[in-house]
């Protein structure tokens, strides 16, 4: 584990970055880009502002290896998830004509 | 390790199968990261059902969504990262020795934890008043009915879900309130805080998706 500096005051910047990034998904839901744009952008900062929390609250940034990995492989499992049902769930209706829920 | 002594004297706060407080910090925090693993993928497989009933009925989510109140749901994402900050507070605190940076980062994020789940309860007292409560009192009539149903049974299992996984670490706060007072945790073994800090970030960052995809969706469509 790397030494963290004694100083709230980087915590105290991501703090600020992301109540501001909470503003700023609010704000821009307001507005209305068309499917599948909103959901883009929501996503978007969602996934920064849990980049900022795992990044400096959750020290992986500065962590070792192993516990990169783990994180990693966290976020990828994810990713390997949402594909495979997505890839599913889109093309149901082209697959089935006429299928309803 | 020594191989010379017969008699080991270990380092307080290490434990004795660990060579040093580096070998034991970093397993038992990849300890911890494997149990948050399987946490994304209980929450993953809620967040994938979403997904899906959300493809299917589209215009009912915006619906249901809409009825959410907005200004609770911001106010409670600000309340949230604030306690993740107060928990940063704790980690820190137990990490230079200072007991009262310590208890004071306990404190606040118990305290911004219990404001969380107060205007939950809100929350939730306006829904049931609605008669939105999916199984118990849901009642409403129209082409999207079904729909709407079905998004506030995610929105009642996905936060009531998340909503426990706060009681449960306000609990554990609560624990761990009199052991960091009589100063339990010091600089070279805190590993139980910093794991600690680690589960309640994850509980943050769920409720950084949920927050979105519940409140936020379809407040300009239509």
């Amino acid at each position: 584990m790397s030494e963290h500096s004694s100083s709230l005051m980087p915590y105290v910047l991501v703090l600020v970055g992301l109540l501001a990034l909470t503003a700023l998904t609010v704000l821009v839901a307001l507005v209305d880009f068309g499917h599948p744009w909103s959901d883009a952008v929501a996503l978007a900062i969602a996934l920064s502002k849990a980049s900022l929390v795992v990044l400096f609250f959750m020290h992986v940034k500065g962590s070792t290896p192993l516990i990169k990995l783990a994180a990693a492989g966290g976020f990828f499992w994810m990713l390997i998830f949402f594909a495979f049902i997505l890839s599913d769930v889109l093309e149901r209706t082209t697959l089935v004509p006429g299928w309803e829920p | 390790m020594s191989e010379t002594s017969s008699v080991t004297v270990h380092a307080p706060g290490l434990a004795h199968h660990f060579d040093s407080y580096e070998q034991q910090k970093e397993t038992s925090l990849l300890g911890m990261w494997l149990f948050l693993v399987q946490e994304v993928m209980f929450f993953g497989g809620l967040f994938v059902t979403y997904v899906y009933y959300r493809s299917l009925y589209p215009h009912a989510f915006n619906v249901g969504a809409r009825e959410l109140d907005v200004l609770w749901g911001t106010v409670n994402t600000g309340v949230l990262l604030l306690s993740s900050f107060t928990m940063v507070v704790a980690v820190m605190g137990a990490k230079h020795g200072s007991r009262g940076g310590l208890l004071a980062g306990l404190w606040g994020t118990i305290g911004f934890g219990l404001l969380f789940l107060g205007i939950k309860y809100v929350e939730y007292s306006s829904k049931w008043e609605h008669q939105l409560v999916p199984g118990l009192n849901f009642d409403w009539h129209g082409e999207a009915a079904r729909g709407i149903e079905i998004f506030f049974s995610l929105y009642f299992g996905m936060t009531g879900m998340h909503a426990l996984h706060m009681v449960v670490g306000i609990a554990i706060m609560f624990f761990m309130l009199r052991p960091a007072a009589r100063g339990k945790w010091t600089p070279e073994n805190h590993n139980f805080v910093e794991g600690f800090g680690l589960y309640w970030h994850f509980v943050d960052i769920v409720w950084i998706f949920l927050f979105p995809f519940l409140y936020l969706i379809g407040l300009a469509s239509e």
